[in-house]
């Protein structure tokens, strides 16, 4: 006698098998970091986590938003650990209860980047007079918007420079680094970047690096542990393995050794203990 | 699409995961929204209407909203944050569920709705109860409602805004072929994303013809 639904049933038992594989999937050790677009889309994530695992058998799992939205993330105790660019923010983090103690852990540095026609002539200025010249020329400028720690340090910049970005000129994309160049290589416009993300962006069209090297323009990394008083779920022991590995001859050496299209990323410059 | 083509394992990590975490959406939206479906076909009771105009009205839910709200019930200070479920294949597939819930419950009672009216009479007339009622629609109605989970896969393995947000993209874990492409388009690569935009295509299209296939052989049979 033939089943009235054989084909449906099939489909069925198909689609519950699959379903059951993903429940089974082993669980694992691992620490949850919230980080930066930054140092994720560098790839210098997939060098360091894999050796900080062989050497403690610990996974992490890296989030990667915003600096502002990583922070968040962390106060509500769904991080152990915190791993952005933004000093203030991050101290402001630790004094308010929510992190242990602040580390620096590398650096590297922002870049304006701009068409390569540069019509507001800011090429090899510094970064004040490359602002206002922006500004006064009305040329587009493509601003994360998105309270990231770039774009925090893209405000105190235009705050220095003097000037209010306000304008049909000045455009608040609202997103990541990556999606913030897209706009600016579509348009033509000016955008401030990390230099790693700039290096690995494959979307350059006419862009090119038109200021650099302003020592306003250091990008500081720093760690931190959530925590574990604030929120008791917080794997502190795995985390701090994390923190002292990052901070250690082996992880800074690792740091420094990482290359991207040929060239150093990040400096390691944590404190040596 | 070179890049594609030469499958590494990573992409297809990343297509498993994909398909694992749709695939259990739908398995778990299916087995809660078809006897819902079916319910509301069969018992009137005053609200009923409400139910379905809502349920209609979640079909259109965005997935970024949606995304939110589970992210802020897993999230440590949500009210199911002591499970420690954010930013695991398991948060996917709850957002999922519930994004896809809607569509294979309305569009259930909306086939057997439809192939009641006809039955109705004939219900009455032989004293067909409400039970054996219903899995005489379901049969009659099955190629409707394979449709009706196959718009559900659709709908789940398409979606970012979801997964991004309760999922995290975090790489070996909640990396799916969407998040993917996001990130990929975010860093300028638009090549691979593409080329995976065409993988994501591919597989619903198979699925599609595979379900296509196995109707048109038990319509032979």
């Amino acid at each position: 006698m033939k089943r009235p639904c054989a084909g449906i049933c099939r489909v069925a038992a198909v689609i519950f098998l699959l379903a059951a594989g993903a429940w089974t999937s082993a669980q694992e050790r691992f620490i949850t970091v919230a980080s930066t677009t930054s140092t994720e889309n560098s790839g210098l994530f997939d060098v360091l986590l894999p050796r900080f695992r062989e050497q403690t058998g610990i996974g992490v799992r890296v989030v990667a938003v915003g600096t502002g939205k990583a922070i968040r993330m962390a106060s509500s105790g769904d991080a152990d650990v915190l791993l952005v660019h933004h000093r203030p923010s991050e101290e402001k983090f630790v004094a308010e209860g929510h992190g242990v103690e602040r580390l620096d852990v590398m650096y590297n540095d922002f870049v304006i980047v701009g068409p390569d026609a540069d019509p507001a002539d800011v090429a090899g200025r510094g970064v004040s007079a490359a602002l206002g010249n922006i500004a006064a020329a009305g040329a587009v400028f493509a601003s994360r918007g998105d309270e990231s720690g770039t774009h925090r340090k893209e405000r105190a910049l235009w705050k220095a420079a003097g000037v209010e970005p306000a304008g049909a000129w000045y455009r608040e994309t609202g997103s990541g680094m990556g999606a913030t160049l897209n706009v600016a290589s579509g348009i033509g416009g000016y955008a401030l970047t990390d230099r790693a993300t700039w290096l690995k962006f494959a979307n350059k069209g006419d862009l090119e690096i038109l200021v650099e090297g302003d020592a306003v323009l250091f990008n500081q990394y720093g760690v931190i542990l959530v925590s574990p008083e604030r929120h008791a779920h917080v794997k502190a022991a795995d985390g701090q393995a994390f923190i002292d590995w990052l901070t250690s001859d082996p992880g800074q050496e690792a740091i420094d050794a990482y290359r991207l299209e040929g060239r150093q990323a990040f400096f390691a410059n944590a404190a040596r203990r | 699409m070179r890049m594609v083509a030469e499958a590494d394992e990573d992409l297809v990590e990343i297509v498993l995961l994909s398909l694992e975490v749709s695939l259990s959406a739908v398995a778990i939206a299916a087995v809660i929204g078809m006897p819902l479906g079916a319910w509301l076909t069969m018992y009137r009771f005053p609200g009923r209407r409400v139910v379905i105009a809502l349920l209609n009205s979640f079909m259109g839910m965005p997935p970024v909203v949606l995304g939110l709200v589970v992210y802020l019930l897993l999230s440590r200070a949500g009210p199911l944050g002591q499970y420690g479920l954010l930013f695991t294949p398991q948060a996917m597939v709850f957002a999922q569920t519930l994004l896809v819930l809607p569509i294979i419950a309305a569009l259930t009672r909306q086939t057997l709705d439809d192939l009641h009216r006809d039955y109705d009479e004939q219900f009455r007339s032989y004293r067909i109860g409400p039970l054996p009622g219903t899995f005489i629609l379901i049969r009659e109605g099955r190629y409707s409602l394979a449709t009706a989970l196959l718009a559900g896969f659709g709908r789940a393995s398409a979606e970012v805004g979801a997964v991004m947000i309760v999922g995290g993209n975090i790489n070996h874990v909640t990396r799916v072929m969407t998040t993917t492409i996001a990130m990929e388009t975010s860093k300028g690569d638009f090549s691979l994303a593409l080329g995976l935009g065409i993988v994501l295509l591919t597989i619903v299209i198979s699925i599609n013809a595979l379900v296509l296939l196995l109707q048109s052989r038990e319509k032979l049979a």
